[in-house]
């Protein structure tokens, strides 16, 4: 399995062949169809991310001390974001995704969806799935 | 319309030349703020200046010109409105603190067995304060429904107004689907039964022309920066009779006529609800918006305006798949939709990156939303200073969007 820092180095490979915003998110999109979707029964307020102006859920599971998230969104463009965050954060272990960064998301010019105001709460997501391994540590260390 | 001087208009506007990311700005979100014309801009920065100073109570040159200024500011409004009285203007920080005012007001004055009624049609700014008070009286908040094409039911209003109820409160036109209420009607019937009226001008103030004695309307609220002014600043007109009666909002300095630590007694009005040094610089800017917009005039604004809605209705209507929320005989120009199948988020995310302002998300009025059971709309929303081509770039941004997305 690849480190979070690898996958991120990748994404921001795959993103630098598009010249434009509009090609970044025509991927983001198909990226956003191709995520490993949340279970029906976790679509519920209790897994529901504050702070976004679309719908967002989140699961996680803990496998072999890894864990693995699966997500969705009612919005397509949120579901890519996420996507993004899945990919670079599932299947690692909790301490290193506590530890992640995700300057990738800059680096990939998808800024503008970082700051901590803009509604559609990238900053909730990213402490969402980190409060889930920060749970996980806690709870494996016990 | 070809006489409308949109050009000369849109030179008045220096935020109008602004590119976003790299697309030239359609800006589509008046309904949130309206942009400021250097006319206004030009009078707060001869404010800050030439004569900024406290009002009121100085006895040299700058506060003195400062007062007069402000004051005439005051007096521009209470033309503009047609109120009676000076003292019935107040100025508040926005439309927001004007409804928080009268509720508070009223708040000392329900009691258990007491009705009110909101309309169904309201931003929360104009739910919360009341919900609070009927918490704290025991009144009832009783619901004038909607009709789905987004007018309010006025039969069933008819049905809700009673010998108990004390107070009406109704927007003037909804900022999320742009229905223009029948307020004169609403008005009337509420005075049948005694009931006082509180109409939010926010949405109808850069629109039309109020005229509160002709309404006979008890209160009506607006904020400057809906119409070409400066954030932070509104007013509440309130009946001389009904202003005196309410117990004060905000206890502090130029609200007072005598102060001891026994007993302090207030000031007349309009001092008695101006608590503290208020925002002087915002006040005389407002005077100055309402002076721009009465230069261009509200009939040729309203006419103009009307255009661009029938215009961008009927080419928007031509997307498949496209859904417009509100469609009353009597709206202004807001154009609230959905496309089948499509988060409103994504499509404002992607005509952002086209250059184009619109909002997305339920518009701080979830029970309309929760009554058409959708997550929110896409609000395009036109000024008069919007031209066709920006109509017309709106579509194609949406088509895109759609293509996008789908």
């Amino acid at each position: 399995m690849n480190t979070i820092k690898e996958i991120q180095e990748e994404i921001v490979d795959e993103f630098s062949m598009f010249d434009d915003w509009m090609q970044r998110y025509e991927y983001m999109i198909e990226l956003g169809k191709s995520l490993p979707l949340i279970e029906e029964q976790y679509k519920t307020d209790d897994y529901k991310i504050k702070g976004c102006q679309s719908q967002v859920w989140v699961h996680a599971d803990f496998q072999d001390g890894q864990v693995v998230f699966t997500a969705d969104s009612d919005a397509i463009i949120t579901k890519g974001i996420i996507a993004l965050l899945v990919r670079s954060f599932s299947h690692q272990k909790p301490e290193d995704i506590i530890a992640a960064d995700t300057q990738f998301i800059d680096e990939i010019g998808l800024k503008e969806h970082l700051s901590p105001t803009r509604a559609n709460g990238l900053v909730s997501m990213i402490k969402q799935l980190k409060m889930y391994a920060i749970a996980y540590q806690a709870k494996a260390n016990n | 319309m070809t006489n409308f001087p949109i050009d000369k208009i849109r030179l008045d506007f220096p935020i109008l030349q602004r590119k976003v990311n790299g697309k030239p700005l359609v800006y589509l979100d008046n309904a949130a703020t309206s942009q400021t014309p250097k006319q206004v801009i030009d009078c707060i920065v001869e404010y800050y200046s030439l004569y900024n100073a406290n009002i009121h109570r100085g006895v040299h040159t700058l506060s003195q010109e400062a007062t007069d200024a402000y004051e005439a500011a005051r007096e521009k409004i209470r033309v503009h409105f047609n109120a009676k009285h000076r003292e019935e203007i107040i100025f508040t920080s926005g439309t927001t603190e004007g409804i928080n005012l009268v509720a508070h007001g009223f708040s000392k004055r329900l009691k258990k067995g007491d009705e009110v009624i909101v309309s169904a049609l309201e931003h929360h700014s104009n739910i919360v304060p009341w919900q609070m008070m009927c918490e704290e009286t025991g009144a009832k908040l009783r619901v004038l429904p909607m009709l789905p094409n987004g007018e309010l039911d006025m039969n069933a209003y008819a049905d809700l107004v009673n010998a108990n109820t004390k107070l009406v409160f109704v927007n003037h036109i909804s900022n999320a689907l742009g229905t223009i209420n029948p307020i004169k009607q609403i008005i009337e019937k509420a005075k049948k039964v005694g009931a006082a009226v509180l109409i939010d001008g926010a949405q109808a103030a850069p629109h039309i022309k109020a005229d509160v004695q002709d309404l006979d309307v008890d209160f009506y609220v607006v904020s400057a920066h809906k119409m070409c002014g400066p954030t932070g600043v509104g007013v509440l007109f309130g009946k001389k009779t009904w202003l005196e009666k309410l117990h004060p909002y905000q206890g502090g300095g130029e609200m007072i006529d005598q102060v001891s630590f026994e007993q302090t007694t207030y000031a007349g009005l309009p001092h008695k609800f101006e608590a503290g040094t208020p925002n002087i610089c915002g006040g005389i800017a407002f005077g100055a918006a309402i002076d721009y917009m009465n230069t261009i005039g509200f009939e040729a604004i309203a006419q103009y305006e009307h255009d661009l809605l029938v215009k961008a209705t009927q080419a928007l209507l031509e997307i498949d798949g496209l859904k417009i929320y509100g469609t009353a005989k009597e709206k202004t120009s807001v154009i609230s939709f959905n496309i089948e199948g499509i988060h409103p988020y994504d499509i404002g995310t992607i005509v952002d990156k086209l250059g184009i302002a619109v909002r997305t998300g339920h518009h701080c009025a979830q029970p309309i939303m929760d009554y058409y059971k959708i997550p929110g709309t896409v609000r395009a929303s036109f000024a008069f200073y919007n031209t066709f081509e920006e109509v017309e770039a709106l579509v194609q941004a949406v088509k895109k969007a759609k293509e996008m997305l789908s």
